[in-house]
């Protein structure tokens, strides 16, 4: 794939140019783990945070907090303390933590011991999703590699300074993905999430005992912004959404993929349809509506193409930029369907601790499936709505919260979106007895 | 039905050192077990609950809960066609019911000949290359009709080896061991911090 040399480059700067970029040959010629000597050599832990700080680099996994905020949150002196790698990527349209984590594995290795030191951690796990066999094989040999070389271990790089880090193998529950389900998970438990408060990870985490859970993308950054300092990083992008993203592009578009993106300076137009990116339409079909940030996240439409990805923006429209993943559908997709979709994914992965969850998404479910094959009623609508409002109270995003975790409200997303929007499509579905998309 | 053997039984206390509490390494031993025989048997559990002194209800109640824990007899091959939104509107029911008929069963069900079991799978982070699915966990994407039926047939040929290993076989990476204190925390010391 060829990228404009204008588009910036931070955590696909070797992914781009190598298809060698997961080896620690790679990675060391093109000054790896430098960043890491920079550190540990000619800085202390509270200047990698202040930089971390200055960069204004906010978490990649969804919820969009500065991650030097969020280590600010530790209680001082209060150890043992962890870092925990949240690489659990299954938001629906999310790809990239698996393409850096089996095309970049030392970089995130690297960024996650920056991380360590900046916290003073005393250890750092890294829970990889299940179902990714060969990201579990090249993260694992990138620690095998990076042992080897003295990158991580005892006294790394003779510096004095030792750090263990643990890949962990998940086994299949998109709720691991939410950080303190992940940390029951680590546990050796069944991912049910905690209540926070008190259980906010920073105060208690693993072990009740203060941890740092930050996503893949977010620590892949971490050694770019050593390097190169937390301004350079903030220079790039605006307001407060600086630096790049990846976004996952997918769905009718020619081109989908991962794009890394200057944030703030890109429109979600340019994102589908520049030709360095996501080139259009497939097959020339109009747009119907887009998610902007993984199933999470409340739709948008043709009217905000000129939309700036910029969480403030996106926040603005009642959306949010989530886990940078867009999913393009074109006027050939049936509204309802694809809101059953994304309400049975929800169904499916709730983990049935809160009954507004376990029992609101699975009635959302069974009406969009009835109305989509013909037996539903013009009431079904209202009803729709109603039961939603249960979950998620006012229908409002970010959503009031009923629940101990938002996965129960986010399910609400796709019917707040669709039935509004597409009232007139539902009501078709409704009176001709199913869907005039045929499947 | 078998119980770990005596290297598998290693390799499980090589896990359960690299946590500050042995439980921990639940969900890494179950893999174990898993790529031992293929599926979770009772024996297999019984033996992770002595190992980590938890009760067998702990074991069996932590791999219930994670998808790719099987506890019946599973395929060879565990061939997961992706369902989600992306894979959705670019074919993926069709491909599923593709699938059903190539391999002559119902998603969810395994061949006779104990070569395939066929699911129906959640996002697989491969959104980009929709439809796609995945052999054991190893993916194939922008897959048609006749892309599936061929990789069947390689699967069954036996071509596909190196790169599909059987069912239960997540990593084939030796994980290097720690090197620092792991600083053990009690179950007690957790109690009295919650
Ligand atoms: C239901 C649910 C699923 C989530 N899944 C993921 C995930 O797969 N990967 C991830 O990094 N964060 C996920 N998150 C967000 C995490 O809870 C957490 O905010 C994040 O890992 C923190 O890292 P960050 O600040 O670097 O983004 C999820 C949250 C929820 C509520
Ligand atoms: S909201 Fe749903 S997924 Fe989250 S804790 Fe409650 S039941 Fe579980
Ligand atoms: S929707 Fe199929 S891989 Fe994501």
């Amino acid at each position: 794939m060829t990228f404009p040399a204008s588009v910036p480059s931070i955590v696909h700067n070797r992914i781009r140019r190598f298809d060698d970029s997961h080896t620690i040959e790679r990675y060391v010629a093109e000054g790896g783990y430098e960043a890491l000597r920079k550190a540990l050599t000619s800085m202390t832990p509270e200047q990698v945070h202040e930089e971390v700080k200055t960069s204004n680099l906010t978490g990649r996994g969804g919820a969009g907090f500065p991650a030097g905020n969020k280590w600010g949150l530790l209680p001082p002196d209060v150890f043992p303390r962890y870092v925990v790698v949240n690489g659990d990527e299954s938001e629906p349209g999310t790809f990239k933590d698996r393409e850096l984590m089996e095309r970049d594995p030392h970089q995130l290795v690297e960024g996650a011991l920056i991380c360590a030191y900046a916290v003073r951690a005393t250890r750092v796990f890294l829970y990889v999703r299940g179902e990714m066999a060969l990201a579990q094989e090249r993260v694992g040999q990138a620690l095998v590699d990076a042992y080897a070389r003295n990158f991580v271990g005892n006294d790394i790089m003779g510096t004095g300074w030792s750090m263990d880090v643990v890949l962990h193998w998940g086994a299949g529950a998109y709720i691991v993905g939410e950080e303190t389900a992940l940390i029951e998970s680590l546990e050796g438990k069944r991912a049910f999430p905690r209540i926070k408060p008190p259980f906010f990870p920073a105060a208690k985490g693993l072990y009740y005992k203060p941890t740092i859970v930050n996503n893949v993308e977010t620590l892949s950054n971490l050694p770019w912004i050593v390097t190169n300092g937390g301004a350079a990083f903030a220079a790039m992008g605006g307001g407060r959404s600086t630096g790049t993203r990846i976004e996952s592009l997918s769905g009718h578009v020619k081109r989908p993929g991962n794009y890394e993106i200057e944030q703030h300076n890109t429109t979600f137009r340019d994102l589908i349809f520049d030709p360095a990116l996501g080139a259009g339409m497939r097959s020339d079909v109009p747009l119907k509506m887009f998610i902007p940030g993984g199933a999470s996240a409340p739709w948008l439409f043709p009217e905000h193409l000129d939309t700036k990805i910029d969480g403030d923006e996106a926040a603005k429209l009642g959306t949010m930029l989530g886990s940078g993943a867009v999913v393009v559908m074109d006027e050939s997709t049936c509204s309802v369907r694809a809101a059953w979709n994304i309400v049975h994914f929800f169904a499916h992965e709730s983990c049935g601790q809160c009954t507004p969850c376990r029992e609101g998404t699975t009635w959302l479910e069974r009406i969009l499936w009835r109305i989509e094959t013909g037996s539903g009623r013009e009431e079904d609508l209202d009803l729709l709505l109603d039961v939603s409002d249960n979950i998620s109270v006012g229908l409002g995003w970010p959503p009031k919260q009923t629940t101990i975790c938002p996965l129960g409200p986010s399910a609400a997303s796709p019917i707040l979106s669709s039935v509004p929007h597409f009232r007139d499509e539902y009501l078709v579905h409704v009176k001709e007895g199913g869907c005039p998309h045929g499947r | 039905m078998p119980r770990l053997t005596a290297e598998n039984v290693a390799r499980c206390e090589a896990l359960m050192a690299r946590y500050p509490q042995p439980r921990s390494a639940l969900i890494p031993m179950l893999h174990v077990l898993q790529e031992q025989d293929g599926h979770l048997s009772n024996d297999g559990m019984r033996h992770l609950a002595e190992l980590l002194d938890v009760t067998p209800a702990e074991v069996l109640g932590t791999a219930s809960f994670y998808e790719m824990f099987k506890r019946d007899e599973t395929g060879r091959y565990l061939i997961g066609v992706c369902a989600g939104i992306s894979c959705m509107i670019l074919g993926a029911h069709q491909l599923i019911e593709h699938a059903e008929e190539t391999l002559g069963i119902r998603a969810g069900a395994t061949t006779a000949d104990g070569m395939f079991t066929l699911e129906r799978m959640e996002c697989l982070a491969a959104c980009g290359g929709a439809p796609c699915f995945q052999a054991n966990y190893r993916y194939f994407e922008n897959v048609t009709h006749e892309d599936f039926d061929r990789t069947i047939a390689d699967l069954r040929a036996g071509v596909l080896d190196d790169i599909v290993p059987p069912h239960g076989t997540l990593s084939r990476v030796v994980l290097p061991k720690a090197q620092t204190d792991p600083q053990r925390v009690t179950p007690e010391e957790v109690r009295q911090t919650s």
